[in-house]
């Protein structure tokens, strides 16, 4: 039993950066833009909330550090695409060039200005990443430890998801950007400002891949800086906004998944020594744990295409600029 | 008479580019040079800067034997981040070593072994010193390594006096098929078994020498296992990290890492690299490489340690491991002997004979029996000691 609660608290552990990157990415592509720089967004949240964290000591300002950072990269993301109408996979590529190489410059900086040692946060800080969890709730049996026992930022990662989800979803506003993103002719013609609502969700949803950065570098390099720290999650977050099929909802438990994987990659001997009959999984290379979330997403992207529904599918304008004198 | 002139000058011509062509520059592995001349490139697999683990503490001695030399700044060459298994990157960063004037070059991991054998061939002239390999030409490419296996055996006494549970984690970055790693754990769980029997090592692998993230999930990984020791060999602090969050204990690796675990670190198996750097460049210095050849330091020239014991040590651990230690130093222990230490009720420490096993009943040495050879120490351990059980 403790085997399969330490899996999960480490699977949700491992996927929240993946769920707050998705989550960003949905909000930005259901706004019709492919923004394909979530590894660079991340990577500058993640230099900027470990730098704010590292100086001040405050959580609270190293998540608006990390959120700002990400907001930033969304501006120049959405001030070429949308106002320079470029074009929006190139930017996009461009934009996780250019996150990594400013995150990897200021890392470099601020390990030089230590006297060339790797910063590392102080003891109050550790305290306020470590999975301190709920007062109370977190000695609950088995249900304590599952839900009830980690670190803000996991908390913060399901609030988010849960908001973006009732703004996309329940209020007027969302329907607007969902207009956008599925026909924004139309959406011009019943007078939405387009370029206004494109601007604040790629910038939102840019803040809030930042904010996955941050969780990196502050919670999986635990008070640690690593130039190399985001290391591809910010690609795995654009795969799984595929896999929850563009649903904030859906992202939870597809975040859950992707970081289940990551945590069988460690612990799968453990489920092979506690339960008989899942000792193949010792045989399993660590490889094929690493490499499932993009067959499933593979899978997914296959089966959503046989089925051809409408929902669930990327949204239709999504990725092409929109240019009102071509009408 | 100008003719003769002018044959006389093309001949003169002529000699002198026989005469100056192969003295362009010398060669150092036979000749002395000034201590001026000399210059040092360092390639690093990772980065100085990490202020702990692996490349810091080999640049920790280039620092050192750069001060007991009294070189200047300039005389120092290091590439960083030089990833060991790419050929074509390690290449490049020892070619432009040699074009900045460097006449001595170290390498410092595994994977820039072939690369420096290769160049070492093309480049006579140039001192070629690869770390923690196995190959060397006798001539102007040697290898260099140390007997931390001694180190991990005094460690792993101090974690087997301290576990409760019996069950010590070790996060290794590979496999048993890695002899550096294996053989290095094999130690750390002897030394355990010499203290206490009863406890068992839990090994997990991250597949790499330096992952914060994954080397910390690992550690917990273990700790959720049940360890309450965490060993090492990987090259971040993380495991000792999450061994302080968890308020359980724990032995790092290269460098003194209790400043980063004041509450978990008992003692890390530390390099002092700087005594080899210092007698390596010295040897080139006196025109004396090809005498020095390979090198393999060990507990007794002070080139592996301990780092000082923490109070989060058990209870007589200090006198026990200084008792090892000065059996260790005489050579009437080996670590891969077929013998093992024994603690009495009262504290003395004696050698005895025991068989050397692996996790799977097979014997290694048989009791009494010589320690393995160097060359299978360093290349060729690819069985876990008895107590050892892959998780």
């Amino acid at each position: 039993m403790n085997t399969i609660i330490n899996f999960f608290f480490a699977a949700v552990r491992s996927g929240t950066p993946l769920l707050f990157g998705t989550t960003g990415e949905i909000l930005t592509q259901k706004s019709g833009s492919l923004n394909l720089g979530v590894e660079g967004l991340m990577y500058m949240g993640a230099f900027a909330g470990f730098f704010v964290a590292y100086k001040t000591g405050n959580l609270l300002l190293a998540l608006l550090g990390a959120f700002l950072f990400g907001v930033l990269g969304a501006l120049v993301y959405a001030f070429l695409t949308v106002t320079l109408q470029a074009n929006q996979n190139v930017t996009g590529l461009a934009l996780t060039i250019f996150g990594t190489g400013v995150a990897q410059m200021l890392g470099f900086w601020m390990i030089q200005s230590n006297d060339g040692l790797k910063p590392i946060v102080n003891d109050s800080m550790m305290r306020q990443i470590s999975d301190s969890g709920i007062p109370y709730l977190r000695d609950i049996p088995v249900i304590g430890k599952m839900f009830f026992s980690y670190n803000v930022l996991v908390y913060l990662a399901l609030i988010i998801a849960v908001l973006v989800w009732f703004y996309l979803n329940k209020t007027r506003a969302g329907l607007n950007v969902c207009a956008v993103g599925e026909n924004p002719a139309a959406a011009d013609a019943s007078g939405l400002a387009i370029n206004r609502i494109k601007y604040v969700n790629i910038m939102i949803g840019g803040g809030i891949c930042g904010l996955g950065g941050a969780y990196i570098s502050l919670i999986n390099g635990i008070g640690n800086w690593d130039n190399n720290c985001v290391s591809g999650q910010g690609w795995i977050s654009v795969a799984l906004v595929i896999f929850a099929a563009w649903n904030p909802a859906k992202a939870i438990l597809g975040s859950l998944l992707f970081g289940a994987f990551t945590a069988l990659q460690i612990r799968a001997a453990d489920f092979a020594a506690e339960f008989s009959f899942l000792s193949f999984m010792t045989k399993i290379p660590s490889a094929v744990y690493q490499m499932l979330p993009f067959v499933i997403t593979a899978v997914i992207l296959i089966i959503s295409s046989i089925r051809q529904k409408k929902e669930g599918n990327q949204p239709a304008a999504c990725g092409i600029n929109y240019y009102r004198e071509e009408r | 008479m100008k003719k003769v002139l002018s044959v006389l000058l093309v001949v003169m011509l002529a000699a002198s580019l026989f005469a100056c062509g192969p003295v362009e520059k010398e060669d150092i592995t036979a000749n002395p040079i000034t201590k001026d001349d000399i210059k040092v490139g360092v390639i690093h697999i990772g980065d100085p800067a990490d202020g702990a683990g692996y490349s810091y503490a080999h640049d920790q001695g280039i620092v050192g034997m750069q001060k007991n030399l009294s070189l200047k700044d300039s005389q120092i060459v290091r590439k960083n981040n030089v990833n060991d298994s790419d050929a074509a990157a390690t290449k490049t960063a020892i070619e432009e070593c040699i074009e900045d004037g460097c006449n001595i070059i170290f390498g410092t991991s595994w994977g820039y072994m072939e690369t420096m054998q290769e160049l070492a061939k093309e480049y006579p002239n140039v001192i070629f010193s690869h770390g923690t390999g196995y190959m060397s030409d006798g001539n102007n490419f040697n290898n260099y390594f140390g007997r931390i296996y001694q180190a991990r055996y005094l460690a792993g006494i101090a974690a087997g006096l301290k576990t409760k549970s019996n069950k010590i984690g070790y996060v290794a970055a590979w496999g048993s098929d890695n002899a550096e790693v294996t053989g290095g754990l094999d130690a750390f769980a002897k030394g355990i078994a010499a203290v206490n029997p009863d406890a068992e090592v839990y090994v997990k692998t991250t597949d790499s020498w330096f992952d914060l993230a994954k080397e910390g999930d690992v550690a917990q990984a273990l700790i959720d296992l049940g360890c309450d020791v965490i060993g090492q060999h990987c090259d971040t602090t993380a495991p000792q990290l999450k061994a302080n969050a968890a308020n359980v204990w724990g032995c790092g690796y290269n460098t003194d890492m209790t400043t980063a675990a004041p509450n978990a670190h008992l003692t890390a198996p530390i390099w002092n690299w700087d005594v080899y750097y210092t007698s390596a460049v010295q040897a080139a210095i006196d025109g004396k490489w090809v005498e020095f050849g390979n090198y393999f330091g060990g507990l007794k020239e002070g080139f592996v340690d301990i780092s000082p014991l923490t109070a989060n040590c058990a209870e007589g651990t200090a006198d026990i491991i200084a008792a090892v230690r000065a059996l260790i130093v005489s050579g009437e222990f080996e670590v891969f002997d077929g013998k093992q230490i024994q603690v009495a009720e009262d504290g003395t420490v004696s050698v005895v004979d025991e068989a050397l096993k692996d996790n799977k009943g097979n014997e290694i040495v048989a009791a009494g029996g010589d320690c393995l050879s160097d060359s299978t120490i360093t290349g060729a351990i690819n069985w876990y000691y008895e107590n050892v059980v892959e998780k």
